[in-house]
Order: C-alpha cells, then structure tokens, then sequence
C-alpha cells in the first residue's frame, strides 16, 4: 500500500508538473499571439509599413480622401446616405474643435486605418477574415468576412466600414475602375489596406529587375497625391528613412496612445 | 431474434446519430486546435473550451445511450405488452389540450400570429435581397435591435433550464407544476436568439465559416459553443421528464400522434427500474445545466466586455448579464403560466402559490438587477474617464435618458412596489409586475448595445439610431412565432408534468415525515 501511495505521489507530481509546463508554453504562445496575427517571425530585411502625417503641412485640402477613393474603388454615395452615416471613406478628415468662441482653433486630422502593432479588431474575428500580416499591413478577406461587424466595434478608431448595400456607380463612371482592386460585394467589412496592390506590383518590378524592395518603391494613393506632401509613407524598419526618422519626432503622437494598440500612423503635433 | 417495431430502429438511429454528433464537437476541437497551431496562432482557446465542452458532450451521449439501453432495449418478461397506464379523472383537464380538437379562439389567435410571422418572413426575403441598408443602421451604430434581441432572447431563455434545475435540486416540492412551462420557453427562445444574430448578419449563407475557419480566441467562438452546448443540453432536459407523459399519452391517442408517441417515449412502461434510471439522469442533467446556462450568458456578456469600447469594458458584465438574464427569464415564466392558467382552465395546477413563490424571486433579482446597475453606473461616473462619461451622460440625461429612467421605472420601482404590496401575492400582482420586468430588461439590452457605439472614442461621428420597419417586422416575427411555437407545444404534449405532480402527491407525506425525523431533534 506504501509503496502504491508513493507512486501514485510521483506519478502525481509528473503528470501535474508536465502538465503545467504544457499550460506555461502554452499560455506563453497565446500572449504572443493574443492579437491573432499569424506567428511574425521577424526575418532580416523584413518590412514594417508605416506612415507619418505632418499636421504642420497638412491644409485639409481632402486630396488624400478623392485619391483613396477613386485608387481604391469606393462607393460614390448619395447625398442621402452621407445624411445616415453609410458612405464608405478609408481615408478621411476629423475635424475637432479647441476652444470657445470668440477663439475658437478648428483641427484637421487626415484618419486612414491606423495599422495597429496589437489591432483589436483582428482580435475578435471569428473567421479570420481580418488579420495583420508579417509585413504589419492589417488586411481584411472580403470573401471570408460573415459580415457581424464586430471587428468594426472593436476598433477604437472606428476605422472599418460595412457596405450596408451592393455599391453603385453611374453609367459614366463604369470605365473608370481601378482593375488591380476588387469591388466589394453588400454584406462585407471593408478597410484601408495601404494601397498593398501598389505593393504587391512595387515587389514584382523588383523582382523582375532582381533587387530588393526599397524605401521609396512603393506608396499609397493618399501619400501620392498629397500636394503640401505632409504624408510621408515608408518602411519603419529602415531606420533612416524618412517615414522612421519622422516618427521619432519630437512632436510625433498617436491617437489614443493609452490604449496600447501601437499605430503604424504617426501624427506630427501643429506648432501652437 | 423477434422482428423488432419500426421506432426501434429510428430511435437507434437517433442515439447513435447523437453520439457521433458528440464525438464530432470533439473531434473538430481538435481539428481546430490543430489548425490555429498551424497558423501560428494561439491553440491554447481551442483546447480549453474544447477541454470543457467536449465531455459535457460525452456525459450527454451517456445520458442518450442510458435511455437507449435501459429503456428502449429493455427486456420484458415474455414480450408480454406492459399494462396501458392511466389517466385519473383530476388529470384530464391536463391531457385535454393535447387530445381534445383546438377551440375556435384558439385557431384565431394562431391565425393572428401566423400573419405576423408571414410579414416577418417577407421583411427577412426583403433583407436578404438588398442587403442591411434596410434597416436603421449606420456608421458608427454597427449593432442595433437584432444584437439587443440576441441578448435580450438568450435572457429570457434562462427562464427556464436554470430556474428548473435549481428548484429540483434543492428540492422545491411547488416547482413540480411548472417546470415543463419553463423548460420549454428555454428551448424554443434560444433557437430566436441564435436566429437573430443570423439575421444581423451582412452574409448569412456564410454562417457556417465560424465553423470551418472559426478561430476560437474570438468571443463570437465562445458564445456559438455554449449555444449550441446549452441548446442541446436543455432539449435534453425537457425531454427527459417528458418520457412518462408521452407514455400516458401514447395509451391514449389516436393516429399518427400514437406513432409519434409511441417513437418518442421509448417503450416506457413506467415500472421501478425504469423510473431508477430516468431520475438519475434528469439529476445528473439538472447539476449539469446550471454552470452551462450561467456560461451562456456570461459569454454573451463577453462578446461586449472583451472590446475596449467605452461601457462595454467592465468586469461586472458577466454576472450582471446573468442577473438580467434570469430576472427577465422569472418574468417570462410568470407571463406564460398566467396565459396557460388562464386558457386551459389549469387554476387547479398553477395555484396562487406558485405566483408568488416566482413573484418572491423575482423580488429577489429585481434587487439583485438594482443592485449590479448602481456598482457598473457608480463605478463609471466615479472614475470620470471622459469617453465613459460621455457614454454616461448620453444615458444619464442626454438622448436615451427617456429609455434610461423607463428601464429603472419597469426594472425596478414598479415590480418593487408591486411585489411588496399585498397584491405580489396575487396573479394578476405577479402578471403586472413581470410585464414590465420584460419591457425593462429590453430597454436595457438596447441601452447597453446603442450608447455606446453612438459615442465613439474619436469625435468625428457621433451616431443616432432609430430601428427600420424591417428591423420592427423581424421582432414581432420573432414573438409570435415563439408563441405559436410554444401553443403548439401545448397541443402536442401536457404543459404541466402530470407524473411529477402525481410523484409529488403521493410522496409528500412520507417526505414530511422524513424531514420531521432528518432535520429536528428527536
């Protein structure tokens, strides 16, 4: 009977030991991927796209919103629509006001998707239809997506939109698509992707020249066309490039900071 | 081997149909585990909830396959058929829903319900075709009327399961009149609640991906396993104690309801051996729905709480949930047992005492419900935090506060009154009270979903948000669809279980007397 007990004790202590090192390792993996990004296994050379806007330069002019939108084929939106609150705008301007009359100081922030080192919407996906990928771009699968929009909630930047309706263009602009992004059917979460077709082509012209991808290959539709050029786009890994020599600025912010989700958009603070 | 009747085979077919689907829950918690692991992604969700809901699934195939070989394949002596069992004449009144052809009112008030549904399905057809742009949802309010039904239905569910285990298990001997209402209400809301989530869908014919790509750290994930746990659960556990009934049943219909009930009962014959058997099961399944009926709310809760959203973020989410939950579930109970009183002459079964004795623990939570609103509400306003207080105040005194202070009137100041007066004793007290206990708690579902989204953190789109028609449409459809389900039920079975009621008549003395002797000195 002594002799059962004590291995019954060992046999015990095994199995519990074994156990909660399993749970350890376990848990260990989960905190790393606690955002559900699938494993970054950070190769040298790796790219992290990331963006920097300068409030000083930016005019709120709204070229960035018409280059995002036609680059990226979005809906045009009727003026009723725009009433409730459904036109689809990945880039847009948030307007904030300081201060009271009689000196009141209106704000203009350019918002894309602010690409999330820890995004909470890829979080909460129950089908993984929204993930960030190895090179920090937080994608959406347009034909996986269930369309429950609780990717949508979770975003504390409210920076996803739902096509509440099979988009709509008129007649004349039928011819004017741009081919390499695809329309996206009613029914499906949709969001600010950094142009990654222009990506995608950026990386086939370097390969097809057999080089690497650099700095300065690649940028999106907003960025392109910013003519103050107050959004500078580019990898953060790159330490000198301007993007990542830019977001160590003394006056570089994020929005909502507090909450930990760590954007690849950086603002630069307007002097006074 | 003697040729065996046709509902033998079918209800082989059913038992082992339900161990495979057992097996399968397993089997895919493993392959999801697996597959997360491959993604790189945590596997750790996958093995935990499948490590709490694969057996739960295997203790219910157990409870199947003791049905199956206890009853259903049980020898009896010579294959002599066993003696019809009886019906006393006090009972008939129980029997004569089932039996008896349907009242004139009866098939107006389903016809009346029947055109609702209809419009209801015509407003879904219409969704489908254009998509969500049909109701009044926008940027930023993303959810709306079909989340808070979700929340509200799955609320109302608990009324049932939880309420009637609890009573069983400690013994309540006046619950034995009224569980099968309850039970069924769980039954049939839950598939509503489940439904409505559907219907809040952007591509519902892409429902099934949560289950081919579903990633289990999502707290959508967590809610479709306890669901679908919970729903099989409580069908299990309405039908168990239904077995006897059917059996009485059986002995006396005619036609295709004998078939039915002949299938469904099992060859119960009502002898010690039998009785031994289902009464361990139906206690093994009481113990065994509490902590899944508490989890299913609970995740719901999560589905809000997870998200760092203002309001939503809070630890007290879940117990609160569950508080609501069977408040509004206590409520639903009293509503439906005063319509079954009242319309199939049950006054003798459902006696004043069982309104009150509901009417007390409605008291209870009503206390309960104020009690968890003043620590979320207090703990939020002391803290200040400026997006909470927005939220807050959006509540408190702006746009929703009409919604606000009605849900404190209907949730609180009402039933409280009513419960406490010399009128909580009485039925129609009772009936009052729970009506607004439903309004209430689904002012408050609605209160929790919408505020919140129309506040985002960042100020450049606060919404509003008032439901479509469609949206209306879908909610009536959802009700009297419930209840023309629920009718139905009645029709088909007894609502009140007559053996347990009988059980609970002849053993009453002797469990006086077993308490006189067990619980006081002697």
């Amino acid at each position: 009977m002594e002799s059962l007990n004590l291995s019954r004790k060992g046999f015990l202590r095994t199995s519990v030991g074994s156990l909660a090192a399993l749970l350890l390792a376990g848990a260990g993996k989960a905190r790393a991927h606690a955002s559900g990004d699938p494993g970054p296994k950070k190769r040298p050379g790796q790219h992290r796209w990331g963006m920097v806007i300068d409030l000083d330069k930016c005019t709120g002019c709204g070229a960035c919103v018409v280059a995002c939108s036609a680059e990226n084929n979005q809906m045009l939106g009727s003026a009723q629509e725009a009433a409730m609150g459904r036109v689809i705008r990945w880039l847009k301007i948030l307007p904030s006001q300081e201060g009271e009359y009689p000196e009141p100081k209106q704000r203009l922030l350019p918002m894309p998707c602010q690409h999330c080192e820890h995004p909470p919407c890829t979080k909460v996906c129950p089908v993984y239809a929204t993930f960030k990928n190895e090179e920090g771009i937080v994608g959406q699968v347009y034909a996986r997506c269930i369309g429950c929009r609780y990717c949508v909630q979770a975003c504390p930047y409210t920076c996803k939109f739902f096509n509440w309706e099979t988009p709509v263009w008129p007649e004349e602009m039928q011819g004017s698509f741009n081919p390499d992004v695809s329309i996206r059917p009613k029914g499906v979460v949709e969001k600010c992707l950094f142009c990654h077709h222009r990506l995608q082509r950026a990386k086939e012209e370097a390969a097809a020249e057999g080089r690497p991808l650099r700095d300065g290959d690649y940028q999106p539709a907003c960025a392109d066309v910013c003519p103050a050029k107050a959004i500078v786009f580019g990898d953060l890994n790159d330490r000198d490039g301007d993007a990542a020599r830019l977001s160590r600025d003394s006056r570089a912010f994020h929005l909502l900071e507090e909450l930990g989700t760590e954007p690849k958009v950086t603002y630069l603070k307007e002097s006074a | 081997m003697r040729p065996r009747p046709w509902t033998f085979y079918v209800q082989l077919a059913g038992f082992a149909g339900f161990c495979s689907f057992a097996v399968a829950v397993n089997c895919w918690f493993v392959w999801r585990a697996v597959e997360l692991h491959r993604l790189g992604d945590a596997w750790l969700p996958a093995l935990a909830l499948g490590s709490l809901i694969g057996p739960i699934f295997l203790i219910f195939s157990w409870i199947i396959s003791r049905l199956f070989f206890k009853i259903a394949l049980r020898k009896t002596e010579s294959g002599r058929i066993p003696v019809p069992l009886k019906i006393s004449p006090m009972e008939e009144v129980l029997v004569a829903p089932v039996l008896d052809p349907p009242t004139g009112g009866f098939l107006a008030t389903m016809a009346a319900l029947a055109c609702v549904s209809l419009w209801a399905l015509c407003a879904w057809c219409y969704q489908l075709y254009r998509g969500l742009t049909v109701t009044g949802l926008a940027n930023p309010v993303f959810w709306g009327f079909y989340i808070t039904n979700f929340v509200f239905f799955i609320g109302i569910s608990h009324a049932g399961t939880l309420i009637s285990a609890i009573l069983r298990i400690v013994q309540a001997e006046w619950r034995r009149s009224i569980t099968r209402s309850a039970e069924v209400i769980t039954v049939l809301v839950l598939v509503f609640g489940a439904g409505n989530i559907i219907l809040d869908l952007g591509r519902p014919e892409r429902a099934l991906n949560v289950f081919f790509s579903g990633r289990l750290q999502s707290p959508l994930l967590w809610d479709v396993c306890s669901i679908t746990t919970y729903l099989t659960g409580s069908t299990l556990y309405l039908y168990l104690p239904l077995i006897p009934d059917i059996a009485l049943l059986r002995d006396r219909a005619q036609g295709w309801r004998k078939a039915l009930y002949e299938l469904l009962s099992l060859g119960w014959s009502g002898s010690h051996e039998e009785r031994e058997v289902l009464e361990q099961c139906i206690a093994i399944m009481a113990i065994l729905v509490i902590p899944i009926a508490i989890s299913v709310h609970t995740v719901v809760s999560y589905v809000f709480s997870m998200t760092i959203q203002p309001m939503w973020h809070s630890t007290i989410f879940g117990p609160y949930f569950v508080v609501g939950a069977i408040f509004s579930g206590i409520a639903a109970l009293i509503i439906a047992m005063a319509i079954l009183r009242k319309g199939y002459h049950l006054e003798n079964y459902l006696r004043p005492i069982h309104f009150e004795n509901l009417g007390k623990l409605l008291l209870a939570m009503s206390c309960l419900w104020l009690y968890f609103t003043f620590c979320e509400y207090l703990t939020t306003w002391y803290g200040g935090e400026p997006s909470e207080m927005a939220v807050f105040f959006s509540k408190f005194s702006g746009r929703y506060a009409s919604g606000f202070w009605l849900m404190a009137v209907t949730c609180f100041v009402i039933p409280f009154g009513v419960l406490v007066s010399p009128l909580g004793k009485t039925v129609r007290g009772t009936v009052i009270a729970s009506a607004t206990v439903c309004v209430g708690m689904w002012l408050e579902r609605l209160l929790i979903v919408v505020p919140t989204l129309a506040r985002p953190r960042l100020s450049y789109g606060t919404g509003s948000y008032a439901p479509s028609w469609v949206e209306i449409s879908l909610f009536a459809g959802c009700i009297s669809t419930f209840i023309m389900l629920y009718a139905l039920f009645t029709r088909m079975f007894p609502i009140v279980s007559i053996w347990e009621v009988r059980e609970g008549k002849e053993q009453g003395a002797q469990g006086v007397w077993e308490r006189i002797r067990g619980c006081f000195p002697s």
